[in-house]
């Protein structure tokens, strides 16, 4: 009794030192607080926080996304403040860092990579007060939508260069896992080819890897053994370029510009850049307008392009591809115009229709002209 | 004209077998013998990491291959000094211990190699062997390769050698084998174990800074993808003999590239399976050598994996 009642007296007398301690200190801070109330003028920034599966100097994926993030800043200034977490695992222990972004009041979070769909579906049903942006996902929720890039357009624009610049009459693609975004942009290389050379077949490799120099590099080798003179690759290192500048044959830059790796061998880059859509996002979120959308830019929102030209390439295909170019902005060419056949000769895509992105979304076979089965 | 062909794919194969053999015959080479001496190392994926981005940055700048394979080399064997002190001197678990390089190796040479990315590195013209070089057939496919290939072959003989046939081989395995006697008979166990451990060191440092500056000239995080981890499945497939890690390391790195040669000319294999081939060798051998004493009695050490206070 006696106890308890001198632990209260104690607790008292603290708490009043703290509370003299606190009048003491209010004057002095009345004029900062005065300070702080015109700064406060303007709104507090909106805090945005970007997830990215790999580090950020990788040269590839997530140095793409990181560009993009500072791209906001530069755009947005004080209106926005971002933050990153890199090399967090795809799967069940990226929740941590999406509630952790959470906790440290981000408003708008992004996510980088497929497999941090099912941990921010999960939190972004019980955080009603924060916007999710997920690439390369299909699920979405009232507060989470999903973006991703047309890298098809790239891989159709460097196959017409493939068509025009191929000897043999043969190209290889380097490909990674057989995903329907992968078979659509082996089948768009191989349309693209075909636009300008009926005669050319596509020969693939697969690593089953996203991400392994030295099997890239041997994929490649194996290709231009057989004959291939032009490579596509849907990887991530430069092992191909480098491989195809040894060997004396044609490669393409893939995500980001190769060029500086095969000064001999690098015809253009097919690129994204994510920039254009993370600004529209924050200037979604900042002024309003957002809401649940599946996006899909490519080059007529500027994420998707072809750089870095060669000065090997004759004028001709030059204008052919900036042509085409232009048409898939403005919409008067459409690289996914019927007939397209797959390999077997069965029609797929019925003469001059045009296909949707569902049609898009579920292709997986290869078109006519590919050679080899798709792996089960 | 389809025979020709043949004979070229046969050739390609055999170059490119023997070139993508080589980080795993090396590193498997440094692996086996830390491990006749007792002590199983799990870090050669981080050594090898960090003796690749090592070697590369030596490449860069001095545009020597001797130099940086020399660096690397050293880079693997100072991760391996650390190992070594752990777990040999102050008895940490070796597994732990190795994992934990793994691990360190892996971020360490990402964080120390980001100014390295994107970086290019002439690669370098193949010589070959004069004159053997220049023989009909499978000679350039054989002799034109860059020396390191032959090193590691080299390296093989000597290890068998020393291995079976010389005193301090045999004291090397006594360590592995009876830590106890062999400090009984007045060996230093823990030194021997030590440099063993380097020497491991230094191999799978061999390995990582080949595969930065000659097989793929460049430096990314992760860019050995796993090799470190076969190197380690090589030990006990060969039966913790040299001769059989040489046919072991030819044998994982062929069927990787068997299968991208396949597919390029048209025979439909399924890659995961050719993937993971290497590994399922791996356990089918050690089911095998399991049910044959004799086998393991020869040839596994006899204390691997466990540590030793002498005078205990």
């Amino acid at each position: 009794m006696l106890n308890a009642l001198s632990r209260r007296a104690l607790l008292a007398a603290l708490l009043a030192t703290a509370v003299a301690l606190a009048g003491c200190g209010s004057k002095d801070d009345a004029k900062k607080a005065d300070e702080k109330k015109a700064e406060a003028v303007k709104p507090d920034p909106l805090k945005i926080g970007f997830i990215y599966v790999g580090p950020t100097g990788d040269a590839g994926w997530t140095f793409a996304h990181d560009n993009a993030r500072k791209a906001v800043e530069q755009e947005f200034g004080d209106r926005v403040k971002t933050s990153f977490v890199e090399s967090v695992p795809e799967g069940p222990d990226s929740e941590r860092v999406v509630r952790d972004l959470v906790g440290q009041g981000n408003k708008l979070i992004f996510g980088t990579t497929f497999g941090y769909m099912e941990t921010m579906l999960k939190v972004a049903e019980e955080t009603k007060g924060v916007r999710f942006e997920h690439a390369t996902g299909y699920k979405s929720a009232e507060n989470m939508r999903t973006y991703d890039s047309r890298t098809y357009e790239g891989a159709y624009l460097v196959g017409v260069i493939a068509g025009k610049m191929t000897k043999s009459n043969k190209l290889g693609v380097v490909a990674s896992v057989p995903i329907p975004e992968v078979l659509r942009n082996i089948n768009a290389f191989t349309l693209g080819a075909q636009s300008v050379n009926p005669k050319v077949t596509t020969r693939v490799v697969w690593i089953n890897k996203w991400f392994d120099p030295g099997k890239e590099r041997e994929g490649a080798v194996a290709l231009m053994d057989q004959g291939a003179d032009v490579l596509m690759q849907n990887t991530d290192s430069t092992a191909v370029v480098q491989a195809a500048n040894e060997k004396g044959k044609f490669a393409f830059g893939w995500d980001s510009d190769m060029s500086k790796f095969a000064p001999e061998a690098h015809l253009a880059s097919a690129i994204i850049n994510w920039a254009p859509y993370y600004k529209k996002a924050v200037r979604e979120a900042l002024d309003g307008g957002w809401k649940t959308e599946h996006n899909w830019w490519g080059l007529k929102e500027g994420a998707i392009d072809v750089v870095a030209l060669s000065d090997k390439l004759p004028a001709e295909v030059k204008a052919l591809v900036e042509a085409r170019k232009q048409g898939i902005k403005d919409g008067s060419f459409v690289i996914w115009r019927g007939p397209i056949v797959d390999q077997a000769g069965k029609v797929m895509l019925a003469k001059d229709q045009v296909a949707e992105d569902k049609w898009m979304h579920d292709i997986k076979w290869y078109v006519k002209g590919v050679q080899g089965a798709v792996p089960k | 004209m389809n025979e020709i062909n043949n004979l070229a794919l046969l050739s390609t194969l055999i170059a490119a077998t023997l070139s993508a053999g080589t980080p795993l015959l090396l590193a498997g080479l440094g692996l086996l013998v830390n491990e006749r001496a007792g002590v199983v190392n799990l870090g050669a994926e981080g050594m090898m990491l960090l003796a690749a981005v090592a070697g590369f940055a030596l490449a860069l700048a001095t545009g020597s291959d001797v130099l940086a394979l020399a660096g690397g080399a050293l880079a693997g064997a100072l991760a391996a000094l650390l190992f070594g002190v752990f777990a040999i001197y102050l008895n940490t678990n070796q597994y732990a211990t190795g994992l934990a390089l793994s691990l360190l190796g892996g971020g360490l040479s990402a964080f120390v190699g980001i100014d390295y990315v994107s970086r290019n590195l002439p690669r370098l013209p193949l010589t070959g062997i004069p004159w053997l070089s220049d023989l009909p057939w499978f000679g350039p496919a054989l002799f034109r390769q860059h020396w390191a290939v032959y090193l590691a072959l080299l390296l093989a003989l000597l290890i068998g050698v020393f291995l079976q046939r010389s005193r301090a081989g045999l004291a090397l395995r006594a360590v592995g084998e009876s830590p106890e006697s062999a400090h009984a008979l007045g060996l230093p166990v823990r030194r021997v174990r030590l440099a063993a451990v380097c020497f491991g060191g230094a191999c799978c440092g061999l390995a990582g800074a080949y595969l930065s500056v000659i097989y793929t000239p460049m430096w990314v995080e992760g860019m050995v993808a796993g090799r470190g981890w076969i190197a380690l499945a090589l030990t006990p497939f060969a039966t913790w003999r040299a001769s059989r890690v040489v046919i072991g390391a030819y044998l994982f790195g062929g069927v990787t590239l068997l299968q991208f040669h396949l597919q390029s000319i048209g025979v439909e294999i399924s890659s995961a399976l050719l993937s993971m081939l290497p590994y399922l060798a791996t356990i089918l051998v050690l089911a095998l050598i399991s049910r044959n004493p004799v086998w393991i009695q020869r040839n596994m050490p006899a204390s691997l994996g466990r540590p030793f206070t002498p005078g205990q």
